[in-house]
């Protein structure tokens, strides 16, 4: 489904993604972590080609990203994105933010358009909120909005980019439990995220990044047992107790 | 003391009344053609200044530059005395027949206005966050698309109150034009002054008359934004 060989990003000077190979298979849920600066939200981005790569090759659902001859437009509306800040579109209701891509870009009629929407609101739980605007929503509300919009272009891959970091605590459960029930569905997603239960429960495999590169990947229940770079080790660490392992 | 007696029938009735009723309509003629102009020009000039080319663009800020700091009533004389000169005759004729004034006064208060309408639509594009267009890209839309749904309608909705600003500056820089000679508003309210020496009265209307329009074009815009762009909800 989604193919990386060695693929190098650089941003002027610095080596942002150093010769990754990653195969995703199709209904694999694969969690991507690591300390921030990483790469892990740049290597999320190239996918869909909000980040383009410099060398190597990026295959995602048959289409070649490094061919400039593919049609990007066709490739994004395939690939639903999630962001760590929402991004929905101020100027329009929430049943709008929804429908706004299936009506113009794939030509579905409003009404049919408004029924999927309804169904996917109604799966995200906030089917009573068609018609408020995203600032009268909650953040984990607008997360949720945004995973339905992303879901109304029936995409063949989820992305989400650090999709609970930008939540207050108490909201991160239920946006988790949207991707949980997405995943279940048999989705092929791709998630970057600190939430270890999360990838614990849900991920079928674990790659953990630093410095551009891929320094691990295995079965969450591997990965969380028995990290075996010392990176890893150090990471998890500060994940589980940020106030021992603070100082050197 | 007062040894003025107020005479307000001269202004509503009669010869004189006529006159700045006429005034009037062309003062409303000039203004509501400049504004369309200015803006769909002013749109241009914008959409110019953020594009690729740097030719282009560097037109677009030289434009701006210019336009926005030379005074209108230069432009105004410039337009009028001095463009006849360069002109070929059969646009000359043409022009005097149809009204050389008046398009000399439209097309200062066109090209002026337009060159702050420029930055004001621009900067409005600018404070849009990025992430919006990247949302609209990830989602499938092309650039144009992107601009077209997406980024231009929130644009707008933040540069309507200064664009606001424009259009009332433009209704009353137009009452520049009876320098001139466009027997507009001021020009009619001066008219009736010098026939009869009721300067008060003939001020106080066109006074009033500068003062509705402005709020009118204001309520105009406000329900506009209110009732159609819905602005207080998406904040």
């Amino acid at each position: 489904m989604i193919t990386f060989k060695g693929v190098h990003k650089w941003f002027k000077d610095l080596h942002v993604l150093n010769d990754i190979n990653q195969h995703v298979t199709p209904g694999e849920v694969l969690v991507v972590c690591g300390p921030s600066g990483s790469g892990k939200s740049t290597l999320i981005r190239t996918i869909n080609q909000l980040e383009p790569i410099n060398e190597g090759s990026l295959i995602v659902d048959g289409m070649d990203l490094s061919d400039k001859k593919t049609n990007i437009n066709k490739l994004r509306a395939e690939v639903g994105f999630v962001f760590q800040q929402f991004n929905l579109y101020p100027h329009l209701s929430v049943i709008s933010n929804i429908t706004l891509a299936p009506t113009k870009i794939r030509n579905v009629s409003k009404k049919d358009a408004e029924e999927q929407a309804m169904v996917l609101l109604n799966r995200v739980g906030l089917s009573e909120k068609r018609d408020a605007y995203p600032s009268q929503l909650s953040g984990g509300q607008q997360q949720r909005v945004a995973i339905a919009r992303a879901l109304a272009m029936k995409p063949r891959i989820m992305l989400f980019d650090e999709p609970t970091s930008a939540l207050d605590p108490e909201m991160i459960g239920e946006v988790l439990a949207v991707m949980k029930d997405l995943a279940l569905s048999g989705m092929t997603m791709v998630v970057v995220t600190h939430e270890m239960g999360f990838a614990r429960e849900v991920a079928h495999r674990v790659a953990f990044m630093a410095d551009g590169i891929v320094l691990e990947e295995a079965p969450p229940e591997d990965f969380f047992l028995r990290p075996q770079h010392e990176r890893a080790k150090q990471f998890l660490r500060q994940l589980l107790t940020p106030m021992q392992s603070g100082c050197p | 003391m007062l040894n003025y007696t107020f005479d307000w029938s001269i202004i509503t009735s009669g010869k004189y009344f006529d006159w700045l009723v006429s005034g009037l309509i062309t003062t409303l003629k000039l203004s509501t053609v400049s504004i369309v102009l200015a803006f769909l020009l002013g749109l241009l000039i914008a959409v110019m200044r953020m594009a690729h080319s740097k030719p282009v663009r560097w037109f677009a800020h030289a434009y701006l530059e210019f336009f926005r700091n030379t005074p209108l009533l230069v432009q105004i004389f410039f337009w009028y005395f001095g463009s006849y000169k360069i002109l070929p005759t059969v646009i000359n004729d043409w022009l005097n027949k149809t009204g050389f004034e008046f398009a000399a006064a439209a097309i200062a208060l066109t090209i002026y206005t337009s060159a702050f309408i420029a930055e004001d639509i621009r900067s409005g594009v600018l404070s849009i966050p990025k992430e919006q267009m990247e949302a609209a890209r990830s989602a499938g839309f092309s650039y144009l698309r992107s601009m077209q749904y997406i980024i231009l309608p929130q644009a707008i909705r933040i540069t309507i109150p200064p664009l606001v600003n424009q259009f009332l500056n433009l209704a009353k820089n137009s009452s520049l034009a009876m320098t001139i000679g466009v027997m507009e508003m001021t020009y009619q309210a001066r008219q009736v002054e010098s026939y009869t020496f009721k300067g008060f009265e003939a001020f106080t209307a066109a006074t009033a008359v500068y003062l509705v329009l402005s709020i009118i074009i204001t309520a105009a815009v406000n329900t506009y934004n209110e009732k159609v762009l819905n602005v207080h909800k998406a904040a």
